[in-house]
């Protein structure tokens, strides 16, 4: 097995004896295959058992190991060291307070979460005796990438938007709302544009698209904003110019 | 230290944890829920199962097939009347999460699609691509955030349970943000730790399964059972143990030795099926104790093929075609081609067998209460039992619906029977000793053990004396080494002595779960002198019903090994017999 040094550049900050956080040099031998999250576990068996990250399922699922990579947010485990030359610099997620080191704060996003009522709210409420909902492949394809979302934060890490104006609800949380709002099954939409279709909601996003591509999943949250500037749209028109049309 | 007053706290918010969260809050409202964890629940292994659950739903299966597989699966080792229980709520559990949004995958008329998965007789797995586990976590997950009663704790690590009159009435827990010790104060606790792969170097287990919830229990009294059963999955990514879900063979997936040979033909489960019509419990749909069994005798006889990762059989699913891969099995693509460097659709995946699943835990009954009063447990930690010696695949999926649901309904069912007296002094004096413990661990100098060193010497003693295949020799160094491992974890001091998001800390004490557990395993094994399922002893190569169709306990001593006592196996319809897999083509 081929091995190689890699020289990590980890941002350390403990609230407890540290002032302000700084970078610590570690030098570690790694094999060709492994990803940046394997070298920090390196990292803390053999040099630091101080150094504070969350990591678990190893396989870009669990959405624990989001942090930035040389200055891109990136899962850990499924970051490659062949993709990296040179000092490979690793920083807790950007627009979120430190906690402490890799280990960032996301209150703010779980309560965004919340808001935004991610569960289905039935059009038709049916009996479970009464058996499954049905809904086509196609009605599935519909909402499901929005689905895909594993709350890895790297979308409000990418915002520029997030990053100004704190109380813009974000890609992720919006994107999961839209997912519902798409469900052939739901009927929750107007209560979730209540708290999507404002300007904290999609009218604080820009649209430069950093949200999709940075997302590990593929979820293109920031089609999601887009469609629901448009139905919010559809909606203010409607509701001011054809006040006797339902939505 | 502060102290946290709740009517029903969980620990775990995986699957297990979340439906009994949820059972709670829709059954009874004004109940207050505790739901505590050491991760946001997003984060749980739930979230890593691949490949789906099972429950009756089509016209030409029955809950008596169901039965009959997983009986049969288990090596009669199940309770019967936990599986019945378990086969006939599982359709119910799969609509309920239907309603409440799963995104199940559909037939081309909007009825939930199914799969065939191994050891099961009928297609009844219902699935979500291959990405079913994290689509049931985030289902739970995102319903669970309507229910105002319960209140979550998210990343607080729970240390002791808190015992007294012969009944669990909470427990403390660091919150890890303040590496603050706090003491809930429970009417009743649901245990949903989830299992304890991680005592094993080559797992699918992400790195939070470490047998915390096990541990907990077993500590405070409480047995672990049938620990002795821990699966292997035969597909595991050789280099990193990343799972291949059993769908990638149920879809039509071939297992190949060096020779191209479909060798399972050669393990009682042939004849040969045609390529790409895979036929339900045979061949490569037989179940994963047989499977990962046939590739040690082929590892043995020089049939694997020798990698840098050590030996593997090869996974072929090049005839199922780019289009179905990428609609069935996305995501093994994806862990294929990104860590292996090998795209399924052009090219056969080495493969070998990985750490994967415990079948036992923390005994319970069939209402998921444990023998401690006021304590209940659901999931992977605990053991029902209705996997007996080997579960199938896509039932513990179903098992954490059933379960956890069960364990919501039988703990608000215990704090509703009555008010209990409670004597405040001794629970919090309980929860001052426990705090001492991690204080005494946290401030320790002069020890001489690191957290990795012992943790390195348990994972390699478990993989070399409890893996596959089993001798009494190997389990009864791996009795003496995890005993010494266990003394010398009390030398281990800690590098890092602050207080806020100490893994250093966390990780210790998650050795300290794991090597309970490990504990647990080598000594069950040692006293199982049969071959079972997933349990398999060269020295006693036949199942032996006659002394062993009995679960096994393992009691919990803190200086001395477990002292193992035995339960007779509850039989209701199924009498013990053979397992064949040879298919309907004798």
């Amino acid at each position: 097995m081929s091995q190689r040094v890699v020289e990590l550049e980890v941002l350390r900050y403990n609230p407890e004896t540290d002032s302000e956080p700084h970078f610590q040099r570690y030098s570690v031998s790694c094999e060709d295959e492994w990803v940046v999250l394997d070298a920090l576990n390196r990292v803390k068996e053999t040099i630091d058992p101080t150094l504070s990250y969350r990591w678990s399922c190893h396989m870009a699922v669990c959405g624990s190991c989001g942090m930035m990579i040389n200055g891109e947010p990136k899962l850990g485990c499924k970051s490659f060291l062949r993709d990296y030359e040179g000092v490979i610099r690793v920083e807790p997620l950007a627009h979120f307070p430190i906690e402490r080191d890799l280990v960032t704060v996301i209150d703010d996003f779980i309560g965004k979460l919340k808001r935004v009522k991610p569960y289905l709210i039935p059009k038709h409420e049916k009996p479970l005796t009464e058996g499954e909902y049905l809904q086509t492949p196609a009605e599935l394809k519909k909402f499901k990438q929005y689905t895909m979302c594993i709350n890895c934060m790297l979308c409000y890490a990418a915002c520029p938007e997030y990053g100004l104006i704190p109380k813009f609800i974000g890609p992720a949380a919006i994107s999961l709302a839209h997912r519902y709002n798409q469900d052939s099954r739901d009927g929750g939409r107007d209560e979730r544009q209540e708290e999507i279709a404002t300007t904290e909601g999609v009218w604080e996003c820009s649209f430069t698209g950093a949200c999709s591509e940075v997302c590990p999943e593929h979820v293109d949250p920031a089609s999601a904003l887009q469609q629901v500037k448009i139905k919010s749209t559809v909606d203010w028109y409607t509701e001011h110019l054809m006040p006797w049309v339902k939505k | 230290m502060e102290t946290i007053r709740t009517d029903v706290a969980i620990i775990g918010a995986g699957g297990a944890g979340l439906r009994a969260a949820i059972a709670l809050a829709e059954s009874d409202p004004q109940l207050r829920i505790a739901l505590v964890s050491k991760v946001y629940p997003m984060r749980s292994h739930t979230c890593a199962a691949e490949g789906g659950a099972a429950g009756v739903i089509k016209p030409d299966d029955s809950l008596d097939h169901h039965f009959n597989d997983t009986v049969g699966g288990g090596d009669w080792l199940c309770d019967q009347d936990a599986v019945e229980y378990l086969v006939q709520e599982a359709p119910r559990e799969l609509i309920q999460l239907e309603h409440w949004g799963c995104p199940w995958s559909r037939e081309a008329n909007g009825s939930v699609a199914v799969r065939p998965f191994g050891g099961m007789k009928k297609q009844r797995t219902w699935f979500a691509a291959d990405k079913s586990g994290f689509h049931i976590l985030h289902t739970l997950f995102q319903t669970s955030l309507q229910f105002p009663s319960i209140e979550r704790f998210d990343e607080y690590y729970a240390t002791d349970l808190i015992v007294d009159d012969g009944r669990c009435q909470g427990f403390t827990a660091i919150e890890m943000r303040s590496g603050q010790m706090k003491r809930f104060h429970a009417g009743a606790v649901i245990i949903a730790g989830g299992g304890a792969g991680r005592m094993f170097p080559f797992t699918t287990n992400g790195a939070i399964k470490t047998g915390d919830g096990m541990a907990l229990a077993y500590r405070a009294g409480v047995p672990l059972k049938d620990m002795e059963f821990v699966q292997y999955h035969p597909t595991g990514l050789p280099n990193t143990g990343t799972l291949l879900t059993e769908a990638c063979r149920g879809e039509g997936g071939v297992l190949l030795n060096k020779n191209g040979r479909r060798f399972l033909q050669d393990y009682g489960m042939g004849p040969e099926t045609p390529l790409g019509k895979p036929v339900l419990k045979t061949m490569e749909l037989g179940p994963r104790d047989r499977v990962s069994q046939a590739f040690w005798h082929e590892q043995k006889k020089g049939n694997t093929i020798a990698t840098r990762w050590g030996d593997c059989m090869l996974l072929d699913m090049r005839h199922l075609g780019e289009k179905k891969i990428n609609e069935r099995l996305p995501l093994v693509r994806d862990m294929s081609t990104s860590y292996l460097g090998i795209d399924p659709v052009t090219d056969p995946v080495p493969v070998r067998p990985v750490v994967h699943y415990m079948m036992g835990g923390i005994h319970t009954d069939i209402r998921a209460a444990t023998p401690l009063a006021g304590l209940f447990a659901a999931g992977e930690c605990a053991c029902v039992s209705i996997n007996g010696a080997n579960r199938l695949g896509s039932n513990s999926l179903t098992e954490l619906l059933v379960f956890g649901r069960r364990a919501g309904l039988s703990a608000r069912e215990y704090v509703r029977s009555g008010p209990r007296a409670v004597n405040e002094a001794a629970l919090v004096a309980q929860a001052a000793a426990a705090q001492a413990r991690i204080r005494s661990l946290f401030e320790k100098t002069g020890g001489k053990e690191s957290v990795a060193g012992v943790r390195k010497e348990m994972m390699t003693t478990m993989e070399q004396n409890a893996g596959i295949y089993r001798t009494a020799e190997g389990l009864s160094e791996a009795c003496v080494k995890l005993s010494e491992l266990r003394r010398r974890y009390a030398q281990v001091e800690l590098t890092d002595k602050t207080n806020v998001y100490n893994t250093d800390l966390l990780q210790a004490l998650e050795l300290g779960s794991m090597l309970d557990c490990a504990e647990a395993v080598a000594a069950s094994a040692a006293a199982r002198k049969e071959s079972r399922g997933a349990h398999q002893r060269l020295d006693f190569v036949d199942r032996d019903d006659v002394n062993f169709l009995r679960h096994s306990l393992a009691y919990y001593h803190a200086k001395e090994p477990p002292r193992i006592d035995y339960r007779d196996v509850v039989i209701t319809k199924s009498q013990p017999g053979v397992r064949d897999y040879s298919g309907d083509h004798k």
